[in-house]
């Protein structure tokens, strides 16, 4: 087991090497200094000024060869920097990105954390029920409603949810945020329950598939021969059964809770980490959004290893070697 | 070559080509009754999406008009190619103002219109008509789906068949870029990408299709794998088939199903990442996702202007609706796990 | 054979198929007394697991019952309210099945699942249910039970596995036990330890058992009365001697040639020409015409009659009526 850990580590950690050569050949080979420089300070700057902004970020120096300085190479820049998360400072208004990380990642919790388990308990309380009734119109129903609303696109759920409760109703203020947490709940209920429904859909009609895939296995049928009622059947034996697809899909949700949710942070303006991607978006900010995929893959790939140590604590079955 | 005459051939290439596959399809049994069945249980949906399919289709192809046997102030809007579907409208039918649907009189101003009564879901904020541009989106959202397919779907069957056919070292290497490909977070890499090539329809299909492929490739590969190791395909060897015969005719045709409902599953995805792309401003120029963003500024009037993202977010949703359910029946058909046999 | 434990008349369940419903169990009549051991064999797909099922209460959906009546003890198991139904499944009646490498639930432990099966019907602190499913563990000859209530079932044998299915069936004593085809999975030697088992049970507690199993050498060492199940109907029923012994309906015949051991020494096995009709192929007669080398004209339009082809002896066959007529 702990070599298997170690091993899934060190395919891990060679995978975070790939991510960032990746991003090395998106963001310096492909897209060089010179073009993003151009973003920054628009496409009429003097010469000058792009050479006075590729040298204050540290842009200036070889690609991949240094003959004066070895060590003073871009790429070697780039992972050192990303590898000992020293993010160096925005493309767009030089406050530096880890500063911004530590400010945005609180307001971004407080909206992923209560819409990820409010979303899981709902999603997987619906889909039991749903699949209690399968073969019957309650499941059919259940199914149709799910297609239904996961053929709306996000932003109809955002602006509906902000025009219908937040303008005509007034239940709940339009956007916006307050660290207070007197009043932070009237500012997340709105951008949570819009959320939810966005996602509802999606997931209640996946769990119902694991759920009703797990319930023609034969030790349900010899669950139901011994007395267990639907209830009892769904919650203690199916439920225990279908962690396997539940925990692969609930752990690599977990980046995202980091990371933020783009739309509706921006939408409801929630100063979190998902508002500053969309202001590096908007400000043609590339290093902000370079340690922004960072992050993420590395949050990702950390979440499949616990993932894999969590089978096991599922699944009695299962062994890691 | 004008980037018309252009256009109007991608689209008749695409057009035989969907032909020709259709053709084919029709000669194995197998295909032949999972299009009957799908009809049988889908036939709302199937018409659905071949009305989008025609409306895209008729706005793919346009013209210039040889003749300028008309008013002077019309004639050079008339010098520009205009699809079939253009042709609808009235060539200057762009309002000075803006119209709810029906109108008469503009919102604001009250000044009578150039066409009164005629825009039937009205105008946008900058004098467009609604319908126009709603019928319009139908193309912009087959070519998000179906150019960025023609680069995922390729793509994914080779990279995928030969990872998992090959095998070894260069299943390894297929599956460090897979794997390294898969753990960035998808829209972060998609804005990523879009930032670093550029805002373009091109772009933004290549983009798609750069963060889509890893999905269907993974399936493809494991698949590969399972049908390498049948029976037949060890007897095909003894008897002395090429290995690219046997991938031709043994492996590939064994894909098709995965390639059918990964596509349906990947367009209906594929046209709801563009709206949010739009949103973000790096999406696609004439988009329902550029009319529900343009929502943003319209819906604060007063009175509301609520006509515009109405008939963009129904046209999308109806679409998407309808790509859905097809997807759910084709799976239901077509995949061998879920239909249960009873005993 | 004082009492009855299982009287079962006209059941039929259907499932749908191309054709509409059809079905698959076909007014199938037949009794359990208490301590009766009775089997009902057939082969695979002839309808004895659904009609097995029908009694429990469990045919999968879409399948259901379309009629007849199924009674246990007094009561009519098809009008039961559901909860009333729960404690009949696994109280009044138990059912253990084929496949005991999947019938068990993998990630509980053994123990816990017996426990569960004890607790659902008589209300005893979680202890003494342990307790019990201890003596259980014992009884059904699982040797260190203390550990294998611990134990996980992928962390047993098939034959384990089958004896824990086993001990959870006898958690609430039932009257009547319902065992399909128990002992297929599992290897030769291990199959006469648990037929061994089942046949010590059922004569200690006095239990009915009701085999489905397609296999007439089982039905020799352990059945009183025999059932002959072809294309969802029975075909041919009466005491274990008499239904091997002299045979009234010809597929049973059939079945009987086809079996190793059942013919003299030397004498070459026969197998039955053709295969089994699918239910769309089910005309109004008999539904072995197909097959059968004695059939006649009536065979395929009208239905089989019903023959006393001896006593407590009942075959459904055109051509045992047209020889028993002949006879008297």
């Amino acid at each position: 087991m702990i070599a298997y850990v170690l091993r899934r580590l060190a395919y891990g950690f060679a995978t975070v090497l790939g991510v960032l050569a990746f991003l090395f050949g998106l963001f310096f080979l492909y897209a060089t200094p010179e073009d993003m420089a151009r973003r920054a300070l628009g496409d009429k700057a003097p010469p000058q000024a792009i050479e006075q902004w590729i040298v204050n970020h540290e842009y200036h120096h070889p690609l991949f060869w240094n003959p004066e300085n070895p060590g003073k190479t871009l790429i070697v820049d780039h992972y050192r920097r990303m590898l000992t998360f020293d993010f160096g400072r925005s493309d767009a208004d030089d406050v530096r990105v880890t500063t911004r990380l530590r400010e945005g990642v609180g307001p971004s919790l407080s909206l992923t954390v209560p819409l990820f388990f409010g979303g899981l308990v709902l999603s997987i309380s619906l889909a039991l029920f749903v699949a209690t009734f399968r073969e019957t119109y309650i499941d059919r129903a259940g199914v149709a409603l799910c297609v239904l609303a996961m053929s709306v696109s996000i932003l109809l759920y955002i602006i509906g949810g902000q025009f219908l409760i937040a303008r005509i109703l007034k239940w709940f203020p339009i956007s916006g945020y307050d660290a207070d947490p007197a009043v932070i709940a009237r500012f997340l209920v709105l951008p949570v329950l819009v959320g939810l429904a966005a996602s509802f859909g999606e997931q209640v009609r996946f769990y119902r598939t694991v759920f009703v895939e797990e319930t023609n296995r034969d030790y349900v049928r010899t669950a139901r021969a011994k007395g267990c009622g639907d209830g009892r059947v769904m919650w203690h034996h199916v439920l225990r059964n279908a962690m396997i697809p539940i925990i692969t899909r609930v752990v690599l949700a977990i980046p995202f809770l980091f990371t933020g949710s783009i739309l509706l942070e921006s939408f409801f303006a929630i100063p979190g980490l998902g508002s500053m991607t969309v202001d590096a978006i908007h400000a043609n900010d590339f290093a902000t959004l370079r340690v922004m995929v960072f992050l993420g893959s590395v949050f990702f790939i950390a979440g499949q290893i616990v993932t894999d140590v969590c089978y096991t604590l599922a699944d009695p079955r299962v062994r890691l070697e | 070559m004008e980037s018309y005459v252009l256009s109007n051939l991608i689209t008749s290439a695409l057009v035989a080509g969907l032909a020709l596959a259709l053709w084919g399809a029709r000669r194995s049994p197998l295909w032949r009754n999972a299009g009957r069945e799908l009809a049988r249980r889908r036939p709302v949906a199937l018409a659905v999406v071949a009305a989008y399919a025609l409306v895209a289709g008729l706005d793919s192809v346009a013209w210039t008009d040889p003749h300028h046997e008309v008013a002077e102030s019309e004639a050079v809007l008339l010098g520009e190619p205009r699809s079939a579907i253009d042709r609808l409208f009235p060539a200057d039918f762009q309002e000075a103002s803006y119209s709810a649907p029906f109108a008469d009189h503009e919102l604001y101003g009250g000044e009578a219109l150039r066409h009164p009564g005629g825009h039937w879901l009205g105008t946008d904020i900058i004098g467009r008509d609604v319908l126009h541009r709603t019928l319009k989106g139908a193309r912009v959202a087959l070519i998000i789906g179906g150019l960025t397919s023609l680069i995922v779907l390729p793509l994914a069957l080779l990279v995928g068949v030969s990872a998992g056919y090959v095998g070894g070292r260069v299943d390894d290497v297929v599956f460090f870029l897979m794997s390294t490909l898969a753990s960035m977070p998808s829209l972060l890499l998609l804005i990523a990408l879009i930032m670093v090539l550029g805002v373009g329809t091109v772009q933004v299909c290549v983009a798609l299709g750069v963060t889509g492929w890893v999905g269907l490739a993974r399936l493809v590969r494991a698949e590969t794998f399972k049908i390498r190791e049948l029976e037949y395909v060890d007897a095909a060897r003894v008897l002395g088939t090429s290995e690219l015969r046997i991938v031709g005719r043994h492996v590939l045709p064994n894909l098709m199903h995965l390639v059918v409902i990964t596509f349906a599953l990947l367009f209906s995805s594929l046209v709801l990442s563009e709206v949010v792309l739009s949103w973000l401003g790096i999406g696609i120029e004439g988009s329902w996702g550029r009319m529900i963003d343009q929502a943003r500024t319209e819906l604060s009037r007063e009175p509301v202007i609520w006509w515009g993202i109405t008939s963009a977010s129904v046209a999308l949703f109806s679409l998407i609706l309808a790509v859905n359910q097809l997807a759910d029946a084709v799976r239901d058909i077509l995949d061998p796990r879920t239909v249960g046999e009873e005993s | 054979m004082s009492d009855t434990v299982l009287d079962v008349g006209d059941l039929r369940t259907s499932f749908p198929s191309a054709e509409g419903r059809v079905d698959v169990v076909d007014r199938v009549s037949f009794d359990v007394g208490a301590g009766e051991t009775v089997a009902l064999v057939g082969e695979s797909g002839c309808g004895k697991s659904m009609t097995a099922l029908s009694i429990m209460r469990l045919v999968p959906k879409p399948g259901r019952v379309e009629g007849g009546s199924i009674r246990v003890g007094a009561r009519d198991v098809r009008t039961l309210p559901v909860a009333e139904m729960r404690r009949v499944r696994g109280g009044d009646v138990s059912m253990i099945f084929q496949e005991p490498m999947t019938s068990l639930n993998p990630v509980q432990r053994c123990g816990r699942q017996i426990v569960e099966a004890i607790r659902l019907h008589h209300p005893e602190s979680s202890e003494e249910a342990r307790r019990r499913a201890r003596d259980l563990f014992g009884e059904v000859g699982i040797p260190d039970a203390e550990a294998r209530l611990d134990a996980y079932p992928h962390q047993l044998s098939g034959g384990m596995r089958q004896r824990v299915m086993i001990a959870m069936a006898l958690a609430s004593r039932p009257k009547l036990l319902i065992a399909d085809e128990p002992t297929t999975a599992l290897d030769v030697t291990i199959q006469a330890q648990i037929l061994e088992l089942l046949r010590t049970l059922q004569r200690e507690h006095r239990m009915a058992v009701l085999l489905i199993t397609h296999d007439l050498g089982i039905v020799n060492e352990i059945a009183d009365r025999v059932l002959v199940m072809y294309a969802g109907r029975i075909i041919e029923e009466g005491g274990r001697r008499d239904v091997l012994a002299r045979p009234g309906h010809p597929y049973t015949r059939g079945l009987l040639r086809s079996l190793p051991g059942v013919v003299e020494r030397g004498a070459r096995l026969e197998e039955i020409a053709g295969v089994v009709p699918r239910p769309s192929e089910w005309g109004a007669g008999c539904r072995f015409t197909n097959r059968c080398p004695l059939a006649f004209d009536p065979c395929a339009g009208t239905e089989a009659p019903r023959v006393e082809v001896g006593a407590r002896h009942v075959a459904w066959c055109h051509a045992a009526a047209r020889d028993e007529g002949g006879r008297s």
